[in-house]
């Protein structure tokens, strides 16, 4: 791989022992997937954030970098964290795993990684633009950059995101790439796909069946006529989930698919999918619902607008939390919605959410409107679910 | 007999071979107290990957599994070199900020358990006597 004189100094070294990790990384990333160079990248996202997920282990390294020396060279943001920094108490998280939670954010702090713990960094300041070279951890995130925004990302770990934070580069391959952008299957919906469950089951109806037939998956999907921001971040996650998607391209919606014909390779995804997708995705009885949450992906302001008017002079009868990132959360509180929300018993729970936080075992039901909850609900944290509309899920959570 | 694959971080070791013909991931497939493999149904379950010089087609699962290598090398339970089929970036990154020496890029079928292995991953060579 070629580098620069510039590269080469910190894969010696002279930048301290960090930096020189980081480009030990990079470099041998670079070689394993070909890459002739590396691209300067205009910000990161990382994950792996949570000490739930990252255990000491994953601090430890975390505190050693910081110790070498480690300063992100661009706008670098940070996934999620296991408990809302400010209120965890409320959400029943111990002060034990608070205290290690806060050693982790310290270690990002100290490398000057902005703590915004949020899964949209997109929504508040971490906006790359159309053909802007990333480097996203956070696989919604890293579907959103380049699906919806044309940036361009491999999906990264943890460890490949501090690198690139920390040297302000990556290498060059994969969705960085023009060929790799080019859809390989044409998925074309026969269904109605309005509401964000409609959009979570799409994306599993279209991440299960790519899974099972092992393709490369960029689809092309068309026959989708509308789809919000807040859609679009439900598809994304889902489909991300459930078929390990990086990039997709939405016929008349996302800004490369008109540079792209649909490949030969066609998949139809019909209504009675759709209906098998959410009925996947619903295993508890509407009587154990005993956890509501939304906000996977983290919340807009538009739905927390929407949850306050709902719940406006209403009282919650279950543990419901408003997951969302601390800069919408502020306006959240400017406009009133908070004040709202939590006078009907529901709960902030910002820099967090359901399938990051240390909950495993903790309730038995979730009714949530997110494919993706839905998914790590079950796996990650032995939770049955509800896949319900928006609207719904917050009916539920006053039933 | 001598291979020669590809380095994905330098440096030498020799000792007994553990060689599993399956995906090893490390999160949730391995302890990271004792490096014991514990993922129910596979072919190494229940034997212990510290100490040895560790042969696997490639590695699966989440990307946390990179902490769970550098977790075990701070225990001493590390592996004492890693060698792959084909290398991913979850085990190579791990052996990376785990300074566990890793080749890949070898055909694994000669390989058994028990064979003691001698390896330069600075040239990416591993004699097998």
């Amino acid at each position: 791989m070629h580098l620069t004189p510039e590269e080469q100094a910190l894969l010696n070294g002279e930048s301290g022992p960090a930096a020189q990790k980081a480009m030990q990384i990079l470099t041998a990333l670079g070689r394993i997937y070909g890459a002739e160079r590396l691209l300067p990248v205009q910000s990161v996202q990382i994950s792996g954030v949570s000490y739930d997920n990252l255990g000491e282990a994953g601090l430890a390294w975390l505190a050693e970098m910081a110790n070498g020396g480690g300063k992100a060279q661009v706008l670098t943001t940070l996934n999620p964290a296991g408990m809302d920094v400010e209120n965890y108490e409320a959400l029943g998280i111990t002060e034990d795993f608070a205290v290690n939670q806060r050693r982790v954010l310290a270690a990002f702090e100290t490398m000057g990684v902005v703590t915004t713990c949020s899964c949209t960094p997109y929504l508040f300041g971490n906006l790359p633009r159309f053909g802007e070279h990333i480097a996203w951890a956070e696989s919604s995130a890293v579907c959103y950059a380049n699906a919806v925004l044309g940036a361009r990302t491999n999906r990264e770990g943890g460890p490949s995101a501090l690198a690139a934070a920390l040297t302000g580069r990556t290498p060059a391959y994969g969705y960085h790439l023009d060929e790799n952008r080019r859809p390989t299957v044409h998925v074309v919906v026969k269904g109605e796909v309005q509401t964000n469950p409609d959009f979570g089951a799409l994306g599993k109806a279209i991440g299960d069946r790519l899974q099972a037939q092992g393709i490369r998956p960029v689809p092309y999907i068309s026959g989708i006529e509308e789809a919000s921001l807040e859609n679009l971040k439900s598809f994304c996650a889902s489909i991300a989930t459930f078929g390990g998607v990086a990039l997709f391209h939405l016929e008349g919606i996302t800004p490369e698919a008109a540079q792209h014909t649909p490949p030969a390779e066609t998949m139809i995804i019909t209504q009675a999918d759709l209906d098998q997708a959410r009925s996947d995705l619903t295993s508890a009885e509407p009587d154990e619902v005993d956890f509501v949450s939304l906000g996977c992906p983290h919340l807009s302001l538009r739905e927390i607008q929407r949850i306050a008017q709902l719940l406006d002079g209403k009282h919650v009868t279950k543990e419901f939390w408003i997951t969302t990132s601390r800069p919408v959360k502020g306006m959240a509180d400017r406009m009133g919605y908070t004040a709202i929300i939590e006078a009907a018993g529901a709960k902030f729970a910002t820099d967090t959410c359901c399938v990051v936080a240390p909950i495993k075992g903790r309730f038995k039901a979730l009714a949530t409107d997110s494919a993706k909850a839905c998914y790590y609900a079950a796996g990650k944290n032995k939770f049955k679910t509800r896949l319900l509309e928006f609207d719904a899920v917050i009916e539920e959570a006053c039933r | 007999m001598k291979l020669t694959g590809r380095t994905i971080f330098p440096g030498q070791a020799s000792g007994p071979a553990l060689v599993s013909r399956m995906g090893i991931s490390f999160y949730g497939g391995v302890d990271p107290e004792t490096g014991v493999i514990t993922e129910t149904g596979h072919d190494l379950e229940g034997q212990s990957i510290a100490g040895k010089i560790l042969v696997f087609p490639t590695g699966k699962g989440s990307t946390v599994g990179s902490y769970v290598l550098y977790r075990l090398k701070k225990n001493v339970h590390a592996p004492l070199a890693i060698i792959n089929a084909e290398c991913e970036t979850i085990t190579a990154v791990g052996c990376i900020i785990s300074e566990i020496p890793c080749i890949d890029q070898i055909n694994l079928s000669r390989m058994e358990t028990g064979m003691q292995i001698a390896l330069d991953a600075d040239q990416g060579k591993i004699t097998i006597p």
